[in-house]
This record gives structure tokens, sequence and C-alpha cells, in this order.
């Protein structure tokens, strides 16, 4: 069905079948204020799965519930980093969230076009369209998610913008919630005074732990940080600096 | 910092019309009623109005939240003029008055009487620490809010500790209710998120605790604007039960047009012996009982009380803790500047609930005003004239349902008028014209 589309589509290559960025562009920035008109899920049961990961989930009535979403990256653009992980984690389940609707369905057609050009991958991975600073614990159950993202995000300099920022002490407290202890957040940024507010929210935050040195050279992820992603290789080309900040979820130690 | 979009909606609603208010002391010792800027208070121990006292004279705009603590000592009052007071009940003097950085939506106090929580329109929740207090001494203190956890960008309605004083639940505009530790030193935050109660498909306007000496820990019951009240194992975000109160109180006409929304529950109350929970629901003239089995964790409607000879549609309710009755107020802050009196209709159900002693029935009948504790000069007081038109409620009732609409729904928009309505904004310096 794919390949008719896209002799007919022009927003696809001919040769590829992937969608064309071009086609999809969007401003760098949306505001993650505004009260937008995208449907959300009532609570994590009522996240319709079926839409997203057909292969694993074929029938909306049977659902052994056994197999969960993951990897969750948060602002995940062109998709870059979650085609990278699709094939490095072959069996987990993987969710990009975007907010900005254009980027959203690039990323929707370049799953379902690679998902045609090499049958049997790219099933584990999706996207949808969401505000993730507003609904968070609309998609995730508590402790569901093992590693979440979140690569290069707006910086939002001005100062009474602050609050605007995904990576916020406040909005650690649902990260930590939907994430399972001993779970992981990757963040980066090329932006120095983010990439220092970013490790100061963390650090401050009681239930995140700065991962060592050692583990972050033995994972395999990490690398994929600066690399992967359409941003993350715009920074190289311009010999940019980024600055990383990587956690683990621990368990509480406040007493209560 | 007046540049998102929410804001822009409530600066047209500047002078919103705000729901009269009732709180009842513990055991009953006072009731007070806070109506626009106006707090009232009724001392039925000794038969008598009190006397105020504030060297800043008081609410200066709309009070949102009204509180006795625990014990009675201590009494709190927030709103649309940014300050949350503290008043010694004993006295009635306000020891206490800190600033909120934005209107207070709501305020709760923790069991042991150390912290008072209030959360403000933009979704966040503060702590005021006054263990520090010292009652003997009748001085004022000077105290700070700190921050302790937020929902994002929501709007919240509500909220309460629970009975264990283990956690801190908020419930917000965007249908969510989030259960949080609350810690020893919540100056520090409280990070530490239990659970998030989903389910209601509108927004959560009330919340409210039932728990027993038998059922020490308790269940959850919220109210929303989706016309229902849920029972919920909050530390387990598990919903037990959910009561269609809206379709069952014969309010849903489907002769109006599509329009209409379904009514909202706007407050709930929770009998002290965990039987029973009053619902109080827009468009309902009167009050609907829900008789609640905390063993078997359920939640059911038992019967609606209606409240005769009168278009009595309550705006809050509440109770003591020691004795069964149901206190109700009606009335709604003034939509125009006028120098009159903001009237207020406060109206007692009996049989809310039993006495410690006696078994439980749920005879409840509606005391006339000569029956109730207090009777006319209580009337007078909190009322601010004995015998009130009917005339002056009509109005009120359909000015605060608006209101709380307003505030609480959000705008669905065609495509085209988004468009319209982006046009028109004035935060893009160099665009060129359309």
């Amino acid at each position: 069905m794919l390949e008719h589309e896209s002799i007919s589509n022009p927003t696809h290559s001919k040769t590829t079948g992937l969608p064309r960025k071009r086609f999809y562009r969007a401003r760098a920035h949306s505001n993650p204020l505004s009260d937008s008109h995208f449907p959300v899920p009532i609570s994590p049961s009522q996240f319709d799965l079926t839409l997203h990961y057909p292969h694993y989930f074929p029938c909306p009535d049977k659902s052994d519930g056994s197999k969960k979403i993951e990897f969750a990256d948060i602002g995940c653009g062109f998709g870059g980093l979650l085609i990278s992980l699709s094939t490095l984690f072959p069996d987990k389940l993987m969710i990009g969230m975007e907010l900005r609707d254009k980027v959203t369905e690039y990323v929707k057609e370049r799953i379902l076009a690679l998902r045609t050009s090499n049958p049997g991958q790219y099933e584990n991975v999706s996207v949808v369209r969401t505000n993730s600073m507003k609904y968070i614990p609309n998609y995730f159950e508590k402790g569901q998610l093992t590693k979440m993202f979140f690569l290069f995000p707006d910086p939002h300099f001005k100062e009474k913008n602050h609050r605007r920022r995904v990576i916020s002490p406040h909005l650690l407290d649902e990260y930590a919630y939907v994430l399972r202890v001993g779970g992981i957040i990757y963040t980066i940024t090329d932006v120095e005074e983010l990439g220092e507010w970013m490790k100061s929210c963390l650090d401050g935050h009681p239930l995140f732990e700065a991962v060592s040195e050692d583990e972050l050279v033995a994972d395999l992820v990490v690398k994929l940080l600066s690399t992967a992603t359409e941003e993350g290789q715009k920074v190289e080309r311009n010999d940019g600096q980024t600055f990383r900040a990587v956690y683990r979820r621990i368990g509480s130690c406040v007493p209560h | 910092m007046e540049d998102n979009h929410m804001e822009e909606n409530e600066q047209k609603l500047e002078k919103e019309v705000a729901p009269a208010l009732i709180a009842v002391h513990p055991n009953q010792l006072s009731v007070t009623v806070s109506i626009g800027s106006d707090l009232r208070v009724f001392n039925l121990h000794d038969g008598s109005g009190a006397k105020l006292l504030d060297e800043n004279g008081g609410h200066k705009d709309s009070i949102r939240a009204i509180r006795y603590s625990k014990s009675g000592r201590f009494f709190v009052s927030a709103g649309d003029d940014k300050l949350v007071k503290f008043w010694d009940t004993n006295s009635w003097h306000c020891f206490c008055s800190v600033v909120s950085e934005k209107r207070v939506t709501s305020l709760a106090i923790s069991n042991d009487e150390m912290f008072v929580c209030f959360a403000d329109k933009f979704g966040m929740v503060y702590v005021v620490d006054i263990r520090d207090y010292n009652y003997e001494n009748q001085g004022s203190v000077n105290k700070k809010a700190v921050p302790i956890l937020s929902h994002y960008c929501s709007i919240i309605t509500r909220l309460e500790f629970s009975p264990d004083g283990k956690y801190i639940v908020t419930a917000d505009r965007d249908f969510k209710i989030r259960v949080t530790v609350f810690p020893k030193e919540p100056v520090n935050g409280a990070h530490e998120i239990q659970s998030f109660c989903l389910g209601h498909t509108e927004f959560v306007s009330c919340i409210a605790f039932v728990s027993s000496q038998d059922c020490a820990q308790g269940l959850l019951v919220s109210g929303s604007g989706d016309s229902t009240v849920r029972l919920w194992d909050y530390a387990s975000d598990t919903l037990l039960d959910t009561c269609d109160v809206g379709a069952k109180a014969g309010l849903l006409n489907s002769n109006q047009g599509q329009e209409e929304m379904v009514p909202a529950v706007t407050d709930l109350c929770a009998a002290s012996d965990g039987s029973l929970v009053a619902v109080a629901i827009q468009s309902l003239p009167g009050i609907m009982l829900l008789s609640c089995n905390l063993s078997a964790r359920t939640l059911s409607i038992a019967k609606v009380v209606a409240v005769k000879g009168e278009t009595f549609i309550p705006t809050s309710i509440g109770a003591s803790f020691s004795i069964p009755l149901l206190w109700m107020v009606m009335g709604a802050s003034s939509l125009h500047n006028t120098d009159s009196t903001l009237l207020a209709r406060v109206r007692v159900i009996s049989g809310f609930g039993s006495n410690q002693s006696e078994p439980v029935s749920h005879e409840t009948s509606v005391l006339e005003d000569t029956e109730i504790p207090g009777g006319e000069p209580l009337l007078q007081e909190l009322q601010g004239k004995l015998s009130i038109g009917e005339e002056a409620f009509s109005t009120a009732a359909e000015a605060v349902k608006t209101a709380m609409r307003n505030l609480l729904i959000k705008k669905n928009y065609s495509a085209e008028r988004r468009e319209v309505r982006k046009k028109g904004r004035n935060d893009k310096k160099n665009q060129s014209p359309a």
C-alpha cells in the first residue's frame, strides 16, 4: 500500500520511500503552554497501543499487558534517536513524544516507510503528538519506563521563560514517577547555561543520582546522544561543544 | 509573566464571580461564611457574632478558600487578593498574612497543624511552616511560603491531606488527581509522587477523604465537571466506584441544546463516621447523599434531599467533626461594585452521619430557620439579613455556574477560529501584516 502511495506522493523520496524533510518544515519552537487539541488518553490503560505497534498488539481487546513501552524520547524531533535505538534494542518498545504537528507526521511516515522496506524491523518504535509536560502520567504507569531521553531541548533563554523548560525541579517529580527505580534519564544540550541548569535540577532532586563516568563509557546509548539526531549532527558539523547529564532514578530515602 | 495563553482568558474575567463558602469548627464552636471579601463568623458557644481583628483591614478581594484546623485552634482564609490569612479562633485576631505570587484557589491544613498548604491559579502548591507559632503570645508573625510541588500550568482546584497525614492530594482542571508523599520537612519540596488517580473526563472540582475509626487510612472521593463522583483507593490509584450523580438527579434534560454542559459537582463533604458523602451539584436545589461502605469499598447513591420552599442551590457545604449536621450556604460575590451588603443563605440538614453512641440512621431532614443551632442571630450574622428574597439568588446561582465553567472548561475553538485568534497575538515583533 505504501509503495503505491510513494509513487504518486511527492512528499516521499521515490528511491528510498522515506519522507522528505522539506515537506515537513516546522519552526523549531512550539509553545508548551497552549492548550492544544490532540487527543490524550484518560489514563495509561486507555492508551491504544494497537495504533502504534500493530505487530505486537494486533487486536484491541486482547492485550496480555506484558509488553509495555520502556523508552520515551521527549521532544523526539525528526526521530533520529528513536530510529537508532530501534535496531539497538529490538525487543524493547519505545515511543517518541513531540509537540509539533508536522514533525510528528514526518516521524510517523518515516517509521511506516522503514517498516515497509525492512520487514520485521522498526515494529517496536512509534511516535505520538502530545505535550509531555502536561500529560506524561496519562501515557505511562508508575515505574514503567527504563530510559527517558531529553535531547537538545528548547533552552528558553529568558529568565521569565525558565519555567517552560522541559527539565525543571517540579517536572522531575513526574519523570521520577514514570521511571522505574534504576531507570536512566539522558539529557544533552549544546547550550552551556542550559546544561548547567539541567545538571543542577537533577543534582537537587532527591530521587536522582548522577551515573558514574565508568558506566557512561560502557553505555552504548550515550554515544548516540550526540550522533544520532539531526540536531546533534549539526552541532558536530559546527564543532560545537555538548553538555551531557545522565542520571539514575533511585529509591526514596526521605523520612515521611 | 503575563505572556501565556491562560492569562489571556483570565484577564477578561477580572471581576469573576466567586461563590460563597462555609466552614464549621470541628466541635461546632463557631460557623464561618465567606462571601466576596467578607468573612463572617458566628460563635455558637456564646451565641454572638465575632469581630475580626486585622491591622491590614481583612481581605481586599474575593475569598476563595477557608478552613479550620483540625482542633479548631486556628482558621485560614485566602483568595484573589493573593493573601493567605491566619486567624486565632479565640480572639479572631489575624496573626499572620502570607503573600502569594498568584491568586489562591485552595488551601489545606496538615492534621498536626504544623503546616498550611495553598495552591494558586498556575498550578503551584506552597507550604507555610507555622510550627513555631506561640499561641499564648498573641503577637503577629511574618512567614514566607515555599513552593513544594506543581501541576504544570494547570489550575489546582483543591488540595487535601490524607487522614494519616502521609500524603497531600491535589486535584486540577486537567482531569488529574495527584497523590504525593508529604515529607517530614516539606520545605525541601514534596517530590515523591505516590500515584495519579486518573479517570475523570472533565475538570476535578472537589475532593474529600472518607474515613472512620475502623478504616483510618480512608478512601478518596472526587467530584468533577463530568457530573460523576468517584471513589478511589488513593495510594494505589485504583478506581473503586463511580456514581453518575448528574444523571441520577434527573438533571440531564435531553430537550436542551447540544451546547448544554452536564451539571458539574461543586462541593463534597464526608460525614465524620465515614458512612455518608454529601454532594452539591450545579442546578440541583438541595443535596445528593451518597452512601459509602468503607469495608466493601463501594459508593452508591442513597437519596436526594430537596430543600422545599425556596430554590436553594448550595455553593459550599461543610460539617463539624462531632455533630451530625450538614451546613450549607448559597451566595456569590457581586458582579458589580455596589455598597450594599452581599447576601448569603444558610441552611442546615440534620442526620448527617451519627452521634458516636447512636446507631446509624439516615433520617435526614432540612431544619427550619428556628431549629438551627444559633437560630436567628446566626442567620442574621452569616446571611447579612434575616430573610432573603428569592430574586437575589436566581442571578447568583447562574453567575457562579458560568464563572466555574469559564474558568475550568477549556474552550474548544474550531480550526478557523484558532487561526483568526492566532493572528491577533501580540507577541510577534517583526511580523509583516497578513
